[in-house]
């Protein structure tokens, strides 16, 4: 067909009724959609029938729980930076939504959620079914919307996908009647490009720019600290060029993380809690600090009245609300990371400041002689996840995308795992969701077929959301799945062990045979408890054609380590057990 | 320290907002003294009035959190000087207390008070002014038995000479118009 024809097509297409449902479904695919996660129900039915005539054009994965749909959408839209897209059905299907939406809203995760509603008539009324999640939905959305008749339907759903992936993208709801999927409009498709209540992001001010550079130009110990804002502007080529240019250090949230290659000279590590030595200690004691797409949250700052103080700060950001939230910037600067780098680098001075690097050298090699020596050569007979970690990371060369769900896996594989790929590392965050984990590979992988996708999952969130087995299952997906199994609630065992006197209330954890569970689904996998077993089982895991579920034993009683008690200073980080008080 | 601030926000007319603006205080366990919302000056643009007592730390920080919202054009916040404000009440007394007496028409003069409507039974008597000037008049009144009393939200307007919401629509559409043309915002100009 001609571009011509192709035009000629589009526009008659456009001009004749169709129904709401057959609606939702081109404007779908207008956005550039190819792949939902969902559930179908009774309020959702009539755009499950439209799509069953659109199979060849937008991919639906049938999750076996909603919660895996969204968690699914935001390893997607996580692994590819487009947005993720979930349906399901009224009343239960869209409040099992609301854990992933509140998950993507923290984590400021593009998504728009498409939910069936009972028939306008019967808003109210408490009809089978029908729940508020318009009402319930409003503080964990960006925005939300209930559309109540079919013609709304293409210029809603414009809306949805303008506002979830512009600016500080988040999650969108669109609860759509049932009279309205079954109504008929003329429809025509046209993408939003603005809404005038909304500004996505704002200019560059010059004056604070020149503030900035001139900060970071004199400043004499500058430690540049980024989260995932560096990935959702795309800025990973211009942080590089920016530190390159400047010569300075730089380190991670956990959100941040993949933007810039581990290895990188002027890589420093991790921040906050369970973050690296150096980038937290250093954190009190440079003189300017610069923090790119990040929002000062608590498990990063530790105690605000001890953060950062001796230096001046300077806050690159897109959110307007963020600037001054947590802790108090001398220079402000609103905008698009990618574009405020790279202004800062044209004004930056070619520096480099190799006795201030040293430094964070020195803190690297008491961490490892404290810390990682051990982590990676336990002295204790059972496994450690670290040296799991690091062996799949080695085996991996470097370049899977690793998917971590919540608690002590979760801080292992960020500590351990080694990118050299964007956009590889997924995680809750903000939300610390457990049961993330398993659902967002699925969907990770869905985004990033030709690349290695591995979970690290304890043997707690492996059972949240352990259906998603059967999707993986269903669709023969080759997601690697490592449980690291310590028959322990582990991170809370943790505390529990440092801060509650050892009092072990109920993080004991019984769990079935995971391979066993595995092998139900038809998935096949291991059970590895001796060190001289883990190489082979990982091997012949990364080797497998589909799914692999490896379940590893580990240490029962391991601590993740360096720590930032909640509330301490970030220079108050513990390095072992016997550094609690 | 905590004060009386006013928030002013300007907005789409859209069904939620108000929800998703009064949760932004709920969650923060800040309680709304007073919510006045109505149609502004601009056909389809309503302006919120919210007064809170707070720092004007979590003061900013909220209307900074109202003007995130999609559907909210502006917010902005004042302390009570920066702004000319009223609120209005009416109250409902006996219309035999007022045939009684003179005392309740001296009162009505003296407050600037007026009276609305009188029937056989009762006299509904409004008055305008800051919350202390119609807690006064009630508390006269009642000494003659208010049978009813309602107290509206506040109203506020700045002390600059006019409204700029249409000059501020007017930069927003210059904004967008910036940004949505994507040479927009670049390194050659700054």
């Amino acid at each position: 067909m001609t571009t011509k024809e192709k035009e000629t097509r589009r526009s008659k297409q456009q001009n004749v009724e169709i129904t709401g449902s057959e609606a939702v479904i081109r404007s779908l695919i207008e956005e550039g959609t190819e792949i939902i996660f969902g559930y179908p129900g009774g309020q959702i039915m009539p755009v499950y029938d439209a799509l069953y005539d659109y199979q060849n054009a937008l991919r639906h994965i049938l999750t076996r729980h909603e919660q895996g749909a969204v968690h699914a959408a935001q390893g997607y839209a996580r692994v590819t930076g487009k947005t993720g897209v979930c349906l399901v059905t009224s009343g239960p299907g869209a409040t099992n939504l609301i854990t992933g939406i509140a998950d993507a809203m923290i984590d400021s995760t593009p998504l728009v959620c498409i939910s069936g509603q009972v028939a306008s008539l019967l808003l109210g009324s408490d009809a089978f079914q029908e729940s508020d999640v318009i009402g319930i939905s409003m503080p964990v959305t960006k925005w939300n919307y209930q559309i109540t008749s079919a013609d709304e339907i293409p210029s809603i759903i414009a809306k949805a996908f303008y506002i979830a992936a512009s600016g500080r993208p988040g999650p969108v709801l669109i609860d759509i009647t049932k009279d309205a999927q079954f109504g008929k409009l003329k429809y025509k498709y046209a993408k939003c490009h603005k809404i005038r209540s909304y500004v996505p992001e704002f200019p560059v001010n010059k004056d604070k720019l020149n503030q900035a550079s001139e900060l970071i130009n004199n400043a004499k110990k500058p430690f540049l600290i980024y989260g995932q804002g560096v990935l959702l502007s795309g800025a990973e080529k211009e942080l590089k060029h920016f530190i390159e240019k400047t010569g300075i250090p730089t380190a991670w949230t956990l959100l941040g993380l993949s933007a810039i290659d581990s290895d990188h000279p002027l890589n420093m590590g991790m921040l906050g809690m369970h973050g690296n030595y150096g980038p937290n200690i250093k954190t009190n004691e440079c003189d300017v600090l610069i923090a790119v797409g990040m929002r000062f949250d608590d498990r990063v700052t530790g105690n605000l009245k001890t953060y950062a103080k001796q230096a001046k700060i300077i806050h690159i950001e897109i959110d307007p609300a963020e600037i001054n939230k947590n802790v108090k910037t001398d220079v402000a600067l609103l905008g698009d990371a990618k574009r405020i780098l790279r202004l800062l680098t044209l004004r930056a001075i070619k520096k480099k400041h190799p006795a201030w690097v040293k430094e964070f050298k020195q803190a690297y090699e008491v961490e490892v002689k404290k810390v990682i020596h051990s982590d990676l050569n336990p002295a204790k007979p059972g496994m450690s996840m670290a040296e799991i970690v690091h062996k799949v990371a080695d085996l991996t060369n470097n370049t899977a995308v690793v998917v971590s769900d919540v608690g002590q896996n979760q801080m292992a594989a960020a500590r351990y795992s080694k990118f050299t790929t964007s956009r590889s590392h997924i995680t809750s965050g903000g939300l610390g969701t457990m049961g993330f984990g398993l659902p967002a590979a699925m969907g990770a992988k869905f985004g990033v077929k030709d690349r290695e996708v591995v979970l690290f999952v304890g043997d707690g969130g492996m059972q949240m959301t352990i259906q998603e087995l059967g999707t993986i299952a269903q669709e023969n997906l080759p997601v690697k799945i490592v449980i690291l199994n310590n028959r322990f609630l582990g991170m809370v065992r943790q505390w529990q062990e440092l801060f509650f006197e050892k009092r072990y209330s109920f993080t004991k954890i019984f769990s079935p045979d995971f391979v066993k569970v595995a092998d139900a689904y038809g998935i096949p996998g291991q059970l590895v408890k001796r060190r001289q077993e883990l190489e082979n089982a990982i091997q012949t895991m990364l080797d497998a054609k589909g799914p692999y579920l490896l379940e590893i034993m580990v240490e029962k009683e391991d601590n993740i380590f360096p720590m930032v008690p909640a509330g301490a200073s970030v220079s108050d980080i513990l390095l072992c057990a016997d550094d609690v008080k | 320290m905590k004060q009386e601030y006013i928030i002013s926000a300007y907005s789409e007319n859209h069904i939620g907002l108000l929800t998703r603006i009064t949760i932004i205080f709920t969650r923060r366990k800040v309680n709304i003294e007073s919510l006045t919302v109505s149609e502004s000056a601009l056909k389809g643009i309503s302006k919120f009035t919210i007064v809170v007592n707070e720092t004007k730390e979590k003061v900013d920080n909220i209307t900074k959190q109202i003007e995130k919202q999609v559907e909210v054009l502006k917010a902005f916040y004042h302390t009570n000087d920066e702004m000319i404000f009223q609120e209005i009440a009416l109250y409902k007394v006996p219309t035999r207390a007022l045939m009684e007496t003179d005392q309740l028409e001296k009162m009505i003069r003296r407050h600037n008070a007026r009276i609305l409507e009188i029937t056989p039974e009762y006299t509904v008597i409004e008055k305008t002014g800051h919350k202390e000037e119609t807690q006064e008049l009630f508390n006269g009144l009642n000494e003659y038995g208010v049978l009813q009393f309602i107290r509206s939200g506040r109203i506020a307007i700045t002390r600059s000479p006019i409204e700029k919401l249409s000059e501020f629509l007017k930069e927003r559409d210059a904004l967008l118009a910036k940004i949505e043309s994507k040479g927009k915002l670049d390194s050659s100009k700054i």
